[in-house]
């Protein structure tokens, strides 16, 4: 049985000159790396007992092999100490606490003995507050200028980035030495350490400047043998050679006897080459560099960042079995499927076992060999052997031994499961299993329902897939992950997959009272919908057998299905919104047959509540959603294609009279303004409650202008009419809003900047071409063209001002949420929802009682309430009165 | 000198129960838990103290619940 232990706690420490001696198993003496035969160089950095990395070679220190020796540490003995980098704020923080003299605080022994009473007492109970009183402690310290303890005057301590100190003294400036500092820091007494934050058993401060330096085994910094023989080092050796050859030079000087300040310039160079093997990015020196110019990669580098090592390799996942190109997009395929490159498919492998009933298909399989798709890459026999079917000679030879129980990993093919995913996956819905189909060219091919849960588009997004290898695993990304599992969103309970753009199009066109076949018409739309049965009795005899476009949809509606519902396309006037509506503004389907209404955005459209998409998954189950998708939506496409749909310039262009119409709209709203304005002027504007008079102003011109626009609107759509292509688009929620077609049409409108008239630019006036505080709809902001006729200089000035406003604030908001999203993610990603119905985490400890204190899976749900029985009642009494 | 105020009545505290050793067991059962499962509350919780409850005791809290209207749950005390 594994034994576990649980971690108390993680302590950190300062490696001591003993111990760095201790880990080490030698002392690095020569900056030689290989003497002339190519072999390393004892008590040089590639020493053998570093630990061996050549394949083959036993290592002299553990007697291990490269695969099995962890590598060993060296060290170097420095000629003088130097300041490790990466202390030097807390050195200088220690220096300016204690006193140069004698080592203590520099706090009075009361106040001493005061402070480490009450750092005991935080470290029981609040360690993390121990770190604020240090800071208290090292501030108060600080400023004594006279040791309470021995009285020697102190002076000021001033560190130069990143590792040089000086002395503020009665004399001048002095520069410290890292051998003074180091003879300071020891003379600190341990009892002293504790209130400065220290725990001397693990960290004494003298070890923060180095007089050893730890050597990184050679496992850590590999060096390559380039193809022409040649050796190329890692930069971490070229480095330590730096440092070692700064230190031997430095010790024949010292040795020498040579002059001081040639020894103090050595010196620095061997603290500048230590500092930069620690950290290659200190601010304030420059970086060493390799011959070529390219910055030095050394150990804060490897640590660091992105690439670094954590969050690079250690908290990067990687997989395999797993792919990823650009998408494109094919209306061809099911929804649940994903068209897979050939090339794609000739990498990834599925294993499967050989049986008695696949031997003769595996066998074909092996013969095809690595290259020729549908083939194999692997055998594995039952013993493990592995048989890589590229280097195999006689291929059609290795299929005969196939034997059941061999398992041959196999290309990807047809009917294969795989998880397909886009980044970023905010959603279950944005990993779901597709079918594969192998596919000729290099994009991955999805059906264009899909790109709704995925949010994606054509213009470049890459995705990922994935093969699962086990039967487990394919099982059940086949019976829980499946593209129809998803068709419920389980954030409200309405299908997130359904009809787009073209697709509610089409069914608008197709269910029209216009829409009317021949047999020829009839059968081609339905064969595009592959649909294969007799077609309905024909619902015009006379002058021959004609089919409607509702007779066509409701070959694929179930035979026992009722529904009603409210099309999105309500008829102007408004009095069709009940049942039985002339116009076609009220979907009734009974017994399977689509009697009235168009079908639109509120029938087929995706993410609505109510629709007859969401009647017939409900009711008939997600795979006849699929087959609905697959089949009618098909149709949809086909008839539009056979109608013709474009739109262009033409679509958003009105007659004279409606812009003589629209002209005098806007006329009359700026004579109201002009008249709020004078009344402004003339004080006689009355506030509405809790606004001031200004404000009012601005109100009230705002609900003009905005009035007009809904008016100038109504003009251009009343013109346009339920023939224009683009007004179809914009009514039957398939693209595109009247408001769009408003601003195209008729007038842009008010552009605002927060909510308000544009106002900010000049003193009292946003713009150099009118006159201060002119508060005319023109002069701030209001936008009389349309998109059609132009924009004047100033209008498109405005408009380009709260363009720029949405673009900013679209930028502000997703980084927002993002990240809001992401701590919600990390607070609640073990949380689970128990067989008992309690949610429970990961130590089976309960976080609520039932799921959402009410049991109700939301994707079962209408917006979360588990039946609306208003809607329930409405229906029933709806499909009752026909009858 | 500060008033002396029950929090138990305060609006915003939900409706806290302490249940006696039988009914704990018994609910306990029902839900099929132990103790050991459920949240916790501290015994020095301003709502423990008015309850006067000790460690080990199940205390039951009646809120209201946008979704269900009225939940119910369970909390065990812990020295605190």
């Amino acid at each position: 049985m594994a034994q576990y232990k649980v971690i108390s706690g993680i302590k950190f420490g300062i490696l001591s000159p003993d111990t760095i001696r201790k880990l080490a198993v030698m002392r690095i003496e020569t900056s030689e790396l290989y003497d002339e035969q190519g072999f390393p160089v004892p008590g040089g950095l590639m020493d053998r007992r570093l630990g061996s990395i050549e394949p083959g070679a036993v290592c002299q220190t553990c007697g291990n092999r490269a695969a099995t020796c962890p590598g060993h540490f060296g060290y170097i003995d420095l000629a003088r100490p130097v300041i490790h980098p990466e202390f030097a704020p807390y050195i200088a923080n220690l220096l300016k606490a204690t006193c140069r003299n004698c080592g203590r605080v520099k706090l009075p022994p009361d106040k001493l003995e005061q402070v480490s009473r009450r750092m005991e007492r935080l470290a029981k109970r609040w360690p993390a507050l121990k770190r604020k009183l240090v800071q208290a402690v090292i501030r108060e310290a600080a400023k004594q200028t006279v040791c309470p303890h021995c009285k020697t005057p102190q002076y000021k301590i001033r560190l130069e980035k990143p590792y040089t100190f000086y002395e503020q003294r009665e004399v001048g400036v002095v520069k410290l030495t890292p051998l003074e500092i180091r003879e300071r820091l020891e003379r600190i007494p341990d009892s002293d350490l504790l209130v400065l934050g220290l725990d001397p058993k693990e960290s004494r401060p003298e070890w923060m400047v180095l007089t050893v330096l730890p050597v990184v085994p050679p496992a850590v910094r590999p060096s390559i043998t380039l193809e022409s023989g040649e050796r190329s080092e890692d930069d971490l050796t070229h480095k330590l050679v730096d440092i070692l050859r700064a230190n031997q030079r430095l010790k024949e000087n010292i040795e020498a006897g040579s002059p001081s300040l040639v020894i103090e310039d050595l010196w620095n160079l061997l603290q500048y080459h230590v500092a930069t093997y620690f950290d290659n990015e200190l601010p304030g020196i420059a970086a060493a560099r390799h011959r070529s110019g390219r910055p030095l990669r050394t150990l804060a580098q490897r640590l660091k960042g992105k690439e670094g090592r954590f969050r690079g390799s250690l908290a990067g996942k990687r997989v395999d079995f797993s792919a990823r190109t650009v998408i494109s997009p094919d209306p061809n395929l099911s929804v649940n499927e994903v068209g897979v490159p050939v090339e794609i498919a000739k990498v990834l492998t599925v294993p499967e076992k050989v049986t008695p009933w696949n031997i003769e298909k595996l066998k074909q399989l092996v013969s095809n060999g690595p290259d020729k798709w549908p083939g194999a890459n692997y055998i594995i026999k039952p013993d493990g052997a592995r048989v890589d079917l590229r280097y195999v000679k006689h291929l059609d030879e290795v299929a005969e031994t196939l034997r059941p129980g061999y398992i041959v990993e196999r290309h990807l093919m047809d009917g294969d499961i795989v998880l397909f995913n886009r980044q970023p996956s905010l959603h279950r819905m944005s990993i779901m299993a597709h079918i594969v189909r192998v596919l000729p060219y290099k994009t991955f091919r999805l059906n264009l329902l899909v790109t709704i849960p995925y949010n994606a588009d054509f213009d470049g997004d890459e995705m990922n897939l994935h093969a699962p290898q086990s039967e487990e695993a394919q099982a059940e990304a086949r019976t829980l992950m499946l593209v129809q599992e998803h068709i419920m969103t389980p954030r409200y309970g309405a299908p997130i997959i359904g009809g787009l753009h073209d697709y509610i199009t089409g069914a608008y066109l197709l269910t029209r009272k216009d829409a009317i076949f021949d047999k020829s018409s009839a059968a081609q739309l339905l064969y595009a919908a592959s649909y294969s049965g007799p077609l309905p009795e024909p619902a015009i005899l006379k002058p021959g057998p004609y089919w409607t476009g509702k007779q066509l949809v409701s070959v694929f509606l179930p035979n026992d299905m009722d529904f009603v519902g409210k099309a999105a396309v309500a008829p102007a006037g408004g009095k069709c919104d009940e049942e039985y509506c002339e116009n076609d503004g009220y979907i009734l389907v009974k017994k399977g047959r689509l009697l009235l209404g168009v079908l639109d955005k509120n029938a087929v459209g995706a993410e609505k509540h109510g629709t007859l998409l969401h009647e017939l998954v409900v009711v008939y189950g997600v795979e006849k959603g699929r087959e609905i998708m697959d089949t009618l939506f098909k149709l949809f496409l086909m008839y539009l294609d056979m109608h013709g749909f474009t739109m262009g310039v033409d679509s958003v262009q009105v007659p004279e009279e409606a812009r003589r119409e629209i002209r005098e709209i806007i006329e009359e709203a700026k004579r109201k303004v002009e008249e709020l304005i004078a009344s402004y002027a003339r004080g006689e504007l009355v506030p509405m409650p809790g606004k001031t008079r200004r404000e009012t102003l601005e109100d009230l011109i705002m609900s003009v202008l905005a009035d007009a626009r809904t008016r100038a609107g109504e003009v251009a759509g009343r013109y346009l009419g339920m023939f224009n292509h683009a007004v179809i688009m914009a009514r039957t929620g398939a693209r595109g809003s009247m408001l769009n077609l408003t601003q195209m049409a008729s007038l842009v409108g008010q552009q605002s900047v927060r909510g308000k008239r544009i106002e900010r630019g000049y003193t009292g006036r946003p713009l150099p071409h009118f006159k201060p505080s002119d508060l005319s709809p023109e002069a701030r902001g209001f936008v009389a063209s349309s998109f059609s006729t132009g924009l004047a200089p100033t209008e498109f000035f405005f408009h380009a001002v709260s363009g720029r406003e949405g673009l900013v604030d679209t930028a502000v908001r997703t980084a927002q949420s993002g990240y809001m999203y992401r701590r919600l993610q990390n607070a609640l990603q073990d949380f689970y929802v128990a067989y008992d119905g309690t949610v429970r985490n990961s130590e089976g400890m309960v976080i609520q009682f039932r799921y959402g204190e009410d049991g109700v899976d939301p994707s079962r749900s209408d917006h979360g309430k588990p039946v609306n029985v208003e809607k329930l009642v409405k229906r029933i009494v709806a499909l009752r009165g026909v009858g | 000198m500060p008033r002396k105020v029950n929090v138990l009545n305060h609006e915003l505290v939900p409706k806290h129960v302490l249940l006696s050793r039988e009914e704990a067991k018994k609910i306990l059962r029902r839900l099929g838990l132990r103790k050991s499962e459920l949240p916790w509350i501290y015994s020095t919780d301003p709502v423990a103290r008015a309850l006067g409850a000790k460690p080990g005791d199940v205390i039951m809290v009646i809120r209201k619940s946008p979704t269900a209207g009225e939940a119910v749950a369970f909390r065990v005390v812990v020295k605190g």
